[in-house]
């Protein structure tokens, strides 16, 4: 197939960035999105040009490190799906297809489609863990948790921390992420000694790294890719006012 | 000065050599280890671990990986489990069979002190890991669930979802954030390793690159940990992430560090076949597929021709044109053979052109019987998720049509050459992970690497590491030492000379044309013609790399096409590592099999039925050993050193799996 690519160009974080275009012949329908960019990438090599720099690793939808908005969604048309698991023949024959970074007052561009997420790292350093140490831990069997608990720890917990969320909100706001991190741990027996902390704190890093409001409009739960709900924002907001309540007391 | 290989194996019984050994390490007070420092490359389970228990203890940590985050290392990618012999199905594991069921898996290739440690260590692991609040799989009764692996007898598997290693290294990672956030790490990300720094014979520090401004800088340090992961990409095409590389691990080979069993390298039978030249990696379908799907391809050459050009439904193949190859030849393991056997085994009948896929790369993993015997519901509850993934990549509905696999290259049970303490032959050099050589022999066991990286992480290096640093003056070398900067000079120099070469092709191109080789000539079977064949045609290639290579932009900003350029350039190298001893080891065994020695009819071990003609044939007189190799000069024949391998807990068998 062939198409026409749109693709935004930056050379640093400090220079202005623009709109390239590229023409994309000859691709084949069952190449991957990301391989129908190093098909181009090799082409742009070979004519002397700076190849598009994107972002990606495992390519199989898990690391998180793709990063792509394609013709104006996070990752792309397909639902839960990262834009490393896209496939061509979800376009047609003659598309323009319009490739931009995620874009969010905290994920500064780096280069072209490449932005700097480490305000996530930042976030869950604030208190995104259980505080134990190596050596410490009693036999895994000991206390009991029951089986929809884990689950619903599970599902919060397969959050890839892609950033799609952030990208998709008008507000560019890190609500899902960092209330899907606060129920997986909040949910479970091991993680509630530190959850009144844990919401604070992780809620206090999210606003410091300017990242915006909640706009409820929910946007975020839509380009997931991994369908993280967006109840869990609600779980957050509940767990947050608890323990804000409860330092007010203290 | 020949190569002193001590493997530092403590005396007494096998199940007390651990124990005594931790009474017998040397320690350091509180107040002291806060004057050393460690530099750990890598953010994996092995180095994400290791860096956290190290920081805990008191260390000060700097910890390295290329990612734009530590939570994005490769083993997130891990699907299937994680073994641990708890016993909690009371099905008769233990750690003596966990250890057993680990040698006869490495073909008895691998150290007996080391494996039975691994064994011991993984039942602390569940324990930290639940501890760090790892949603692992439970039954209603809340308490943890269990799978069952290839290649074993009984249920060890922790598992969450497909996710095991997201879900392992997550806690990890959320450890690793803790001592961020308590300043006992310090994270860089985006940074890549370049070369090690040996200051008198000791690993004193790394020389990195700054991925995004391109600065490249030194770090001392008193003791250096690399858990950089395996080198399965000098295939090009592999599951392995497209990042993953053998830098680290090579540039400390060529400052000295030996490199142990490169030829062990596994594949994987059940992978998305390549679709087209364009493909730039190959996904896993997870081996618990092979519990309920059939494999099988045409028993004739015509009937596969039509079916690669379409003519002919896989559907519509009648019973008796159908071979299901694993089950005729292996009737009691059937579909759930070991990974290598299952993987040569699927080559053979492609070899024959009885392969399917447009390619003729391919067999079908069928459905159809267990569809029907279970239902859609109960087939779409066990494998929803993975049916799911096939029809995103493939477009083809498995519920519909027979799911085509072919072998690719997974892991690499080869790495640098480690001792009991995991210390590399160059002291102060210590390596994690799959990046050593250490537990795994010729073949690993599913669901075994993710537990080799979190006990070499969590519970050996922490505690080992301080056999080294006790003898070590905290701080006496510093980047200011001469040999920081003469490194340095060098590193930079390589950088620059890759960037004026300004040549035609592209390193994509070289990568390609490198792997394709090595998968032909090194892969799932090898002969000595095809191997010395590759040892004339690699330095051809690393000779036009060098003179034809372009490299756009420049050094100083983010440069993809210039980190790429630095990875293939070492696997240029590398590659002839792994002919040489792929080429040396005149036996097969696990993940390395030669043509040349296989069972035949003529064999008594045929004649009695112990085993049958085109089996792997070790040779245990001979090849009982590890091969350590060392550097030479680029091009050169790597100087050998062989470290025997003496068993006194498990009797040396044939593996079979009839
Ligand atoms: C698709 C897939 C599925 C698997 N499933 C299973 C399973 O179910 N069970 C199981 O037990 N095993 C499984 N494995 C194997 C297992 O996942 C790996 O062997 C294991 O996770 C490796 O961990 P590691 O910490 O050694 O390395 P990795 O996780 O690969 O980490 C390497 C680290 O080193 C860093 N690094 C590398 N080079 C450099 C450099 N030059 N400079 C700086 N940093 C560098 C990287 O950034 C990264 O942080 C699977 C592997 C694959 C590919
Ligand atoms: S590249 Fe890993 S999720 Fe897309």
């Amino acid at each position: 197939m062939n198409l026409t690519l749109k693709v935004w160009r930056q050379e640093t974080r400090d220079s202005k960035g623009r709109i390239e275009v590229f023409p994309a012949k000859d691709i084949p329908s069952e190449a991957s999105f990301l391989e129908m960019l190093d098909i181009v990438n090799e082409r742009i090599i070979a004519e002397g040009g700076a190849p598009i720099h994107f972002d990606h690793d495992c390519r199989e939808g898990i690391c998180g490190m793709c990063s792509l908005t394609i013709n104006g969604i996070p990752h792309g048309p397909e639902s839960a799906t990262t834009a490393c698991q896209l496939h061509m023949r979800h376009f047609r024959d003659g598309d323009t297809i319009w490739i931009e970074p995620f874009r969010a007052r905290a994920f500064p561009v780096l280069r072209d489609l490449v932005v700097d997420r480490t305000a996530f790292d930042r976030i869950i350093e604030a208190g995104g863990f259980i505080s134990v140490r190596t050596g410490a831990a009693p036999d895994a069997n000991t206390t009991p948790v029951p089986k929809e608990e884990a689950d619903r720890a599970f599902d919060s917990a397969t959050c890839i921390g892609c950033g799609a969320c952030v990208a998709a909100c008008k507000n560019s706001s890190a609500m899902l992420f960092v209330s899907a991190k606060v129920s997986h741990l909040n949910n479970l027996p091991q993680g509630r000694p530190e959850k009144n902390r844990r919401a604070l704190r992780m809620v206090q890093a999210m606003d410091e790294e300017g990242f915006g409001n909640c706009s409820n409009l929910y946007e975020c739960e839509a380009v997931c890719p991994k369908s993280i709900p967006a109840d869990n924002i609600a779980r957050l907001n509940r767990d947050y006012a608890l323990a804000a309540a409860r330092n007010a007391l203290t | 000065m020949p190569l002193s290989l001590h493997s530092a194996v403590p005396s007494g019984p096998i199940d007390q050599k651990w124990t005594r050994h931790k009474m017998d390490s040397r320690l350091i007070n509180p107040v002291n280890k806060r004057k050393y420092s460690v530099i750990v490359v890598g953010s994996g389970l092995a180095g994400g671990a290791a860096a956290a228990t190290l920081s805990e203890l008191g260390y000060r940590v700097k910890c390295f990986c290329y990612q734009d985050s530590p939570r994005r290392a490769h083993s997130i990618a891990a699907q299937g489990g994680i073994n641990a012999a708890k016993n909690y199905q009371n099905d008769g594991d233990s750690v003596s069979r966990l250890f057993y069921d680990t040698m006869k898996g490495g073909d008895f290739r691998s150290r007996e002190a080391n494996v039975h440690r691994l064994a011991e260590v993984s039942l602390n692991i569940i324990d930290q890991c639940v501890a760090q609040g790892v949603p692992f799989a439970r039954e209603y009764g809340g308490l943890l669930d269990n799978r069952s692996f290839g290649g074993t007898q009984v249920k060890r598997t922790f598992y969450a979802r497909g996710q095991t290693g997201q879900q392992l290294l997550l806690g990890s990672y959320q450890a690793l954030s803790k001592e961020i956030s308590r300043g006992g790490v310090e994270m860089f990300s985006r940074t890549e390793m370049l070369d090690l720094v040996v200051v008198d014979g000791h690993a004193k520090g790394i020389i990195v690159r700054d991925m995004v401004s391109g600065k490249i800088s030194a770090h001392a340090a008193d003791a250096v940990v690399l858990a950089t992961g395996g080198y399965g990409n000098v295939f090009y095409l592999s599951t392995n992430a497209k990042g993953c590389n053998v830098m680290a691990a090579y540039r400390a080979h060529k400052r000295g560090a030996a490199f142990a069993n490169p030829c062990y390298t596994q594949i994987h039978p059940t992978c998305i076949p390549v679709s087209g030249d364009y493909q730039s990696k190959l996904t896993l379908m997870s081996e618990s597929l092979r519990n309920d799907g059939r494999i099988w391809v045409p028993g004739s050459i015509s009937i596969a021709e039509k079916i690669r050009c379409g003519d002919l439904r896989p559907g519509d193949v009648q019973e008796e044109d159908r071979d299901y190859y694993l089950e005729r030849k292996y009737p009691s393991f059937g579909n759930l053979s070991p990974r290598d056997i299952a993987s040569r085994s699927a080559k053979e009948v492609c070899d024959e052109g009885r392969g399917v896929a447009p390619t003729g790369l391919g067999v079908f993993l069928d459905f159809r019987d267990a569809i029907q015997r279970d239902g859609h519901d109960s087939i779409s509850a066990r494998y929803g998720n993975l049916f799911e993934m096939y029809e995103k990549i493939k477009g083809e509905d498995p519920y519909l049509t027979p799911m085509q696999i072919f072998p690719a290259v997974h892991y690499t049970m080869g790495g640098l050459w480690v001792d009991y303490n995991l210390m590399s032959n160059l002291p102060g050099l210590h390596v994690a992970g799959e990046a050593n050589f250490s537990d795994h022999g010729a073949n690993r066991l599913g669901a075994s690497a993710l537990m080799q990286g979190l006990a070499d992480g969590y519970f050996v290096l922490p505690s080992t590491i301080a056999n080294y640093l006790a003898d070590q003056q905290p701080g006496a070398v510093t980047e200011s030492h001469p040999e920081f900067k003469h490194c340095l000079e060098e590193v930079t120099g390589r950088v620059d000379t890759l960037l004026e070469i300004r040549g035609k092709r592209s390193v994509d191109s070289f990568h390609r044309e490198l792997g394709l080789l090595i998968w032909d000539k090194c892969g799932m079977a090898r002969s000595r013609d095809g191997l010395e064949n590759a040892l004339e045609r690699i330095p051809e290639i690393r000779d036009e790399f060098w003179s034809n290579v372009r490299i756009p932009g420049s050094g100083e900003q983010l440069n993809q096409e210039l980190e790429k350029a630095g990875r293939v350039a070492d696997f240029l190298e590398f590659a002839e590592l792994l002919c040489h001893d792929a080429l040396d080891r005149e036996e097969s065994c696990g993940g390395h099999f030669r043509v040349e020695h296989q069972f035949t009819e003529d064999d008594a071990e045929v004649r009695d039925r112990r085993t049958q003609p085109g089996e792997a044939k070790r040779n245990d007189q001979e090849f009982c050993h590890v091969s350590a190799w060392e550097f030479a000069g680029v091009g050169t024949r790597p100087k050998l050193t062989r470290e025997p391998l003496e068993f006194e807990n498990v009797e040396l068998t044939i593996r079979s799996y009839k």
